[in-house]
């Protein structure tokens, strides 16, 4: 689903950020994206996510060049794609319910898909009883399953995880790994760039670790991919 | 784009009105200061054009004629005058003539005629009107080198004084009115980087979701078009109001001054105004969203 050929990206201040990366993912897979801050993961979740173009190589998500697409079919491709970060970024004065919905109400989904779908991925991420309370109402655990329930409510094929358990304890994180390990059964493609080495070590899915902006090493758990390009 | 969309936007951009309330005032505060500025500038220009039109075409040479000139000489003049390209109209006015419109005008001072015995001091006149009210000063001119003319006269000055009176009102008009029609478009662009910076957690979203660049534009660019569209209604409704008091005063006062009242003239003023108002409103929020809003 998602094929990086090649890619480099050198920031206008002269960071090199990555260099010289081909990673192939298939749908359906988990995988960790590892490697100390700075190394260059961000930089490979923002070219995923076409909020930064590579100076370099050829990414091709779902069939489509990101290097050729238009800035007008950006917003297509983010449908696509669901996003979960470390702070949640959870809207304060929106309930629960407004701010899954919210996700749905700005790509013009329909009122009627809305109130039947947002209830559904409530209740898929546990908190269909609390659809009417506020955020600040919520432990942080909860509140990370809000922004899940907002990233996958349209239906993404593939899910972006910045650091979703860096803000939370270890017994909490547990429980969101699971969720998005249930995500991923379903059948969503999920990226999950992340510290927790004891998360990546427990789960034993497959490892792509970043270093100085080059793969360092590929590490395949699962049975789903076919090609490595291990280098350890 | 869907119904729900064109609510949605509406929805968004009174809400952030509301929500900066103290901006919005100021900023359509300034929209209208600049805009009753504009508008009583074109009230001016517009008013004193048509009084420097009503009087150019009013406008009359009064070709004297050489007392000692005879008959034939006269007559011949007037033909040439009449021949005159530039001449619509001729009319002669024999001194005796002259002498009746004087007695009638000085009414009871009129015995100082007799006081000359029964001489006619006025020559023979002829009163030319001008095709093209602006050939008047060079067809004056061309008149007074014929021979056997003596002097004359037309109402030089009084035209050339109201257009360039027209021309400091125009200038002074733009120039007040650019400066507080930038301090508008500032304020507005001000207004909306607040929003922007209000929202910015929640355009992050949007992004992040697929939002489309409009979807996320609009409310901010209705906003600040809003904004300037009140600024304009206020300085409509208060140019509009004290118009057409100053017309029944003038009107009532000073019947002569040749004031333009008709509708038209107004609604055509409105209509800039609006479109200015908005106008502005939408150049504001466009410098904003160019800077703050990276979509």
């Amino acid at each position: 689903m998602i094929q990086m050929f090649n890619v480099s990206k050198t920031y206008s201040n002269g960071v090199k950020a990555l260099l010289d990366v081909s990673v192939r993912i298939q749908k359906g897979s988990f995988v960790f994206l590892v490697g100390p801050s700075g190394a260059g993961k961000s930089t490979f979740i923002k070219l995923l996510f076409r909020e930064e173009r590579p100076s370099g190589g050829q990414i091709i998500f779902n069939g489509r060049s990101l290097i050729r697409m238009r800035d007008k079919d950006v917003p297509h491709l983010r449908r696509q794609m669901g996003v979960v970060f470390q702070d949640f970024r959870l809207l304060p004065k929106k309930t629960v319910f407004e701010n899954v919905a919210f996700a749905m109400e700005v790509v013009e989904g329909p009122v009627k898909k809305i109130r039947q779908r947002v209830p559904q991925v409530l209740d898929m991420v546990g908190l269909g009883s609390k659809a009417n309370l506020y955020p600040h109402q919520l432990s942080g655990g909860e509140q990370q399953r809000v922004s899940i329930a907002r990233a996958i409510v349209n239906d993404p094929m593939l899910i972006i995880a910045d650091e979703p358990t860096g803000n939370l304890d270890p017994e909490t994180a547990k429980e969101i790994m699971d969720l998005l390990l249930d995500i991923n059964r379903r059948g969503t493609t999920i990226i999950m760039a992340t510290h927790a080495r004891d998360i990546v070590d427990s789960m034993r899915q497959r490892v792509i670790a970043i270093e100085g902006g080059r793969v360092v090493r590929d590490e395949e758990r699962g049975s789903y991919e076919k090609e490595k390009d291990t280098e350890t | 784009m869907k119904i729900r969309t064109v609510a949605y936007i509406f929805r968004e951009a009174f809400r952030s009105m509301w929500q900066n309330s103290w901006m919005s005032i100021a900023s359509v505060s300034t929209v209208a200061v600049s805009l009753l500025i504009l508008g009583l500038s074109l009230v001016l220009v517009m008013n004193s054009n048509h009084l420097a039109d009503t009087i150019e075409s009013e406008l009359e040479i009064a070709v004297f004629m050489q007392t000692d000139a005879d008959a034939r000489e006269v007559q011949r003049v007037g033909e040439r005058i009449g021949n005159h390209d530039k001449v619509s109209e001729v009319i002669f006015v024999p001194k005796e003539e002259g002498l009746a419109n004087m007695r009638r005008t000085l009414g009871d001072q009129s015995d100082y005629f007799r006081a000359l015995g029964n001489e006619n001091p006025l020559p023979d006149m002829y009163r030319v009107k001008a095709s093209n009210p602006n050939d008047v000063a060079p067809l004056a001119s061309e008149l007074e080198g014929i021979s056997s003319v003596e002097k004359v006269r037309y109402g030089h000055g009084v035209v050339e004084q109201i257009l360039s009176l027209t021309y400091w009102v125009r200038m002074g008009g733009i120039a007040v009115m650019g400066l507080i029609g930038a301090a508008a478009v500032f304020l507005i662009s001000t207004t909306i980087r607040l929003t922007v910076f209000a929202r910015q957690k929640e355009i992050t979203i949007m992004k992040y979701v697929g939002a489309t660049n409009w979807f996320i534009r609009w409310p901010f660019l209705l906003e600040g078009m809003f904004l300037g569209f009140f600024g304009s209604v206020i300085a409509v409704s208060f140019l509009f109001f004290t118009y057409t008091n100053v017309i029944t005063y003038v009107q009532s006062y000073i019947p002569f001054v040749p004031l333009r009242s008709d509708t038209d003239f107004l609604v055509t003023i409105s209509q800039i105004l609006l479109a200015t108002g908005v106008f502005i409103g939408a150049l504001g929020s466009t410098i904003s969203l160019r800077k703050f809003l990276k979509v």
